[in-house]
């Protein structure tokens, strides 16, 4: 265990939580009011006074829509994706036995893109399928594509053969990058090559109420059932027949947890594009902090998630003035130099 | 406990690797599992702990098939250690035991100070109590394969299937893990190498290319016939005239 990890275990209960809360809540005010134009946190706190409970305080109604309608969706939006990221790269882990896994490497977001654009671009379904169950099945297609080529190469989730899924996700995770640059390039506009391309690097502007409304629940219950399972993940510590010898039913916890992360991947895929490294640096970075078991590991890689992609979303907005990058940009810039640090310590501890 | 085996056998591809093995372990025991390499130990472990499902036959955990027991049951009957397992997590010593608690853990049943004790005393069990502590990774060979015993204990099953537990092991720490599996009133089986270490045991099993040769009290079993046949080796038993124990000498066979 390092050093935060022992004075963060010492902390009480309640009051880890209360500061897990206030971490999160300062981010979000920060979120909010740093952007093309800077409102004040205070303004941003009267202005959530006013939405939420009626407080009725005066303030300029054009800032006070920005706030509501635009700012805190935002926020919202990047905290949830964050924090989904975040705890797929944890599971994924925890269960192929493998620090490199995240959803991004493992292909998940590949496919999910590649079934954005298939339903938008290339009117897959006919109209029927929204771009959301676009990328979710394209999600999951391409876990099982991995998952089955890594079995054929003698790899098995979560046991001996490590290496193979890595590989296979890799594999997986070009011809599905591929497959999409396919579908672009042949079906679509200048316009529409333009939008796509952006999404695909991670594009939090076009983001609503009715995304918050999907990325909220999906996020907590994803969170909610994988710390539901901490005991089982730990479990997976020496394989997974160690995990089914001590009682684990590895296949069930596999498929359920599995899947979950590429439904939460999927959904965050499908509202902000593929957004890498979160899902791969957050879990690293929070092991430093908290230690290597899932009780804690989950709720603190869940919210170094979503701060980390709600700060993310603020340099977006800001590093090039008049101009929004995608946010996918900022994590893997952040992202790199943070996993070599991440790497280099490691190595220092061994 | 008792544990049965009826006509198992388990096969890969077209490889047979073990076929009818029946055999029963019976309560309190300590049954050694001999053989050559390859000659199916481990595979007979993993059946008997239920991590692999029988091609052919059936095991059964006080006369109920293992197939019909929930995974969560089996694991608080039946610990089983394996002859290698690793893990890059910076883990403790302290927190790998902790994960033999996980069959009895639940949202109702969390962890409480029994748990604790018990961790404890399953660390002192193997000798481990003063390096609790320490980082995984800086464990040698045989302190993590005494970790991985004291898993075992922690998880406080009556059935104890251990694989190789002597590997790694210096003399003096092969002596006393032995001798605690043969002192604690459990039901165990053991796959061992060392030809000394099963003359300690109750009853031993002989392997060889997958099926059972021969079961029974290791005076009895241990034949200078059966030990050119499935070790390829001269072995007789000698006695100890300090004490008239019964020791083994092995050389090869010219
Ligand atoms: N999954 C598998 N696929 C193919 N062959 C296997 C598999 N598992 C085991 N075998 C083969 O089955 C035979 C028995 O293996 P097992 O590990 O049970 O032997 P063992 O008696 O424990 O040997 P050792 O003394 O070396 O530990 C070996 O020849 C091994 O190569
Ligand atoms: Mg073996």
């Amino acid at each position: 265990m390092t050093e935060a990890a022992a004075r963060a275990s010492r902390l009480p209960r309640p009051s880890r939580a209360l500061l897990t809360c206030a971490v999160l809540a300062a981010a979000l005010v920060a979120g909010i009011s740093i952007g093309e134009t800077r409102i004040p946190p205070l303004t941003v706190l009267q202005a959530l006074a006013n939405r939420l409970f009626g407080a009725g305080l005066p303030l300029d109604p054009m800032d006070e829509g920005i706030i509501w309608n635009y700012r805190l969706t935002r926020a919202l939006v990047a905290a949830c994706c964050g924090a989904g990221l975040a705890v797929s790269g944890v599971v994924l882990q925890a269960l192929l036995r493998n620090p490199l896994a995240d959803p991004y490497i493992m292909g998940i977001s590949a496919g999910a893109s590649t079934g954005a654009v298939a339903v938008t671009i290339a009117g897959f379904g006919a109209g029927a399928l929204s771009l959301s169950m676009g990328a979710f099945g394209g999600a999951v297609l391409a876990f099982a594509l991995v998952a089955l080529l890594a079995r054929a190469a003698g790899g098995s989730v979560g046991g001996r053969g490590a290496v193979q899924i890595v590989l296979a996700g890799i594999a997986g995770s070009q011809l599905f990058n591929a497959l999409t640059s396919f579908i672009i390039t042949k079906s679509a506009n200048a316009d529409q090559a333009r939008g796509i391309m952006f999404w695909l690097l991670g594009n939090l502007s076009g983001v609503r109420w009715h995304d918050v409304a999907l990325a909220v629940p999906v996020a907590l219950a994803g969170v909610a059932l994988c710390a539901a399972h901490a005991r089982a993940l730990d479990a997976f510590t020496f394989g997974s027949d160690s995990a089914a010898a001590l009682g684990v039913p590895v296949r069930r916890v596999q498929a359920v947890l599995i899947g979950a992360s590429a439904l939460l991947t999927a959904v965050m895929v499908s509202m902000v594009g593929s957004i890498g490294f979160v899902g791969l640096v957050i879990p690293h970075a929070a092991r430093l902090l908290v230690g290597v078991r899932h009780a804690r590991l989950i709720p603190a890689a869940a919210l170094s998630g979503a701060v980390f992609l709600v700060t993310a979303d603020i340099l977006s907005r800001v590093i090039v003035p008049g101009q929004v990058l995608p946010i996918g940009v900022i994590t893997a810039l952040v992202g790199a130099p943070a996993f070599a640090l991440i790497l280099i310590r490691g190595q220092d501890r061994r | 406990m008792s544990l049965e085996t009826h006509a198992l056998g388990w096969t890969t591809g077209r490889t047979v690797v073990l076929q009818d093995i029946s055999l029963t372990v019976r309560p309190g025991e300590t049954l050694g599992l001999i053989g050559p390499n390859g000659s199916g130990k481990s595979t007979l472990l993993r059946l008997m702990a239920g991590l692999l499902r029988p091609s052919t036959g059936h095991v059964e955990l006080e006369g109920r098939p293992l197939a019909a027991l929930p995974r969560r049951e089996i694991a608080q009957r039946i610990a089983w250690v394996a002859q290698q397992a690793d893990t890059s997590d910076r883990i403790t010593a302290r927190d790998a035991v902790e994960l033999g608690r996980t069959p009895w853990l639940s949202a109702n049943d969390p962890w409480s100070p029994a748990d604790d004790a018990i961790v404890k005393g399953a660390l002192g069990d193997v000798g481990m109590g003063d390096l609790a502590a320490r980082q995984w990774c800086t464990l040698s060979g045989g302190e993590r394969q005494r970790v991985h015993i004291a898993r075992a204990l922690a998880q406080r099953a009556s059935v104890l299937l251990l694989d190789e537990p002597t590997n790694h092991l210096d003399v003096h720490h092969q002596l006393s893990i032995l001798s605690l599996v043969r002192r604690l009133p459990l039901t165990s089986v053991v796959a061992l190498h060392d030809l000394n270490h099963a003359l300690g045991c109750d009853r031993v099993a002989v392997l060889k290319a997958g099926r059972l040769l021969a079961l029974g009290p290791p005076r009895e079993i241990l034949t200078p016939e059966l030990m050119r046949g499935v070790f390829d080796v001269c072995a007789h038993i000698l006695t100890d005239p300090a004490d008239g124990a019964p020791v083994l000498r092995i050389h090869p066979i010219h």
